[in-house]
């Protein structure tokens, strides 16, 4: 009966601990979450005459914004998963570039081949910053209102846009997000 | 293997510590001010933000890239005479309040500011308790006649011839 107190004092700790270790604590939650996607005027990857803004994401009710770079080794995990999407139309991807190099970026596209609609260049980094972008590969999932609904850090896998992101985005699309 | 003396190895540890610290430290471009308590004020901020990547390292000692990009930020909004709290307002925006190295105080976080505390005083309690109960149970020091007499019987026993 005297050990009844400590042990349940241990069961306590050992199931704080147990919770503690099954959290990733490199997947912190975005602030940005049901806020208005941060504005941003960047040159495309193919073409820096033109641009790319947060009102071209507005002109579908749903799209994805994917954060990579050519040095991301990650990347090129979930790289053939967004090839599959995009040629399946399952839904629009724009990609942001993120400090990289556009002659690097371009080469990679050329090698991996390229889901993107369009790709912004974020050479310094600094829309990334905006963004909360912290650990390349990120997506973003955003409304036809130019909100961000959902973020997801680490490569998109196939397990992901099942599990997680393709209903997240059939919620949206059926207009009860 | 050939077994080097013990001194050569910690020669070769030291240097190979030096190294790395050089390399850690270059990695980290100073970035300075004119006005001295400017300096003072970024670089105390610098102490308070947590570097997203490496996340048990402060923003003024990591060397990721992101911690770079984040003390210039840091050190621009310095420069435009931004307040503390206006820095602060846009790194959380950004990155949520796990940026900040000292959280605060919310509905939130009082288990987290005074969780300690309150572990401290029910260890204390349940330690007085503890000594109380003791210090209850124990008998009386004193001995009766017949616990005095075995106790002689003992010591002349043991005492030297």
């Amino acid at each position: 009966m005297r050990f009844l107190l400590p042990l349940g004092v241990l069961a306590l700790i050992l199931a704080f601990l147990g919770i503690g270790l099954t959290m990733d604590p490199r997947k912190l939650p975005s602030p940005l979450i049901d806020r208005a996607a941060p504005a941003f005027e960047l040159p495309t990857l193919r073409d820096p005459e033109a641009t790319l803004s947060v009102a071209r994401l507005r002109e579908h009710p749903v799209s994805l914004l994917n954060v990579w770079a050519s040095w991301c080794v990650a990347c090129r995990q979930e790289h053939p998963v967004l090839m599959r999407l995009s040629r399946r139309d399952a839904v629009p991807i724009y990609g942001l570039n993120y400090k990289d190099r556009r002659e690097d970026a371009l080469t990679w596209l050329q090698r991996h081949g390229d889901p993107y609609i369009a790709s912004a260049h974020d050479g310094d980094g600094k829309v990334g910053i905006d963004w909360g972008v912290y650990g390349v590969p990120e997506t973003y999932v955003v409304d036809g209102e130019g909100t961000i609904r959902y973020k997801h850090i680490g490569p998109v896998t196939g397990e992901v846009w099942r599990d997680t992101l393709r209903p997240i985005i059939e919620r949206l699309r059926s207009g009860n997000g | 293997m050939t077994r080097r003396p013990p001194m050569t190895t910690l020669r070769t540890l030291a240097a190979w510590l030096l190294l790395t610290a050089a390399l850690a430290a270059a990695a980290i471009e100073p970035l300075n001010f004119d006005d001295p308590a400017k300096q003072a004020r970024y670089e105390r901020l610098l102490h308070e933000f947590r570097c997203l990547v490496c996340q048990n390292e402060s923003l003024a000692s990591s060397g990721a890239g992101l911690a770079d990009d984040l003390r210039q930020e840091v050190h621009r909004m310095v420069a435009e005479g931004k307040s503390d709290a206006e820095i602060r307002d846009y790194l959380v925006e950004r990155y949520g309040e796990f940026v900040l190295y000292r959280p605060p105080v919310t509905t939130r976080t009082y288990l987290l500011w005074f969780g300690p505390f309150l572990l401290a005083v029910v260890g204390l309690a349940a330690l007085v308790i503890a000594i109380r109960r003791r210090s209850r149970r124990t008998p009386p020091d004193t001995l009766d006649d017949s616990e005095r007499e075995r106790l002689r019987r003992v010591l002349d026993r043991h005492r030297e011839p």
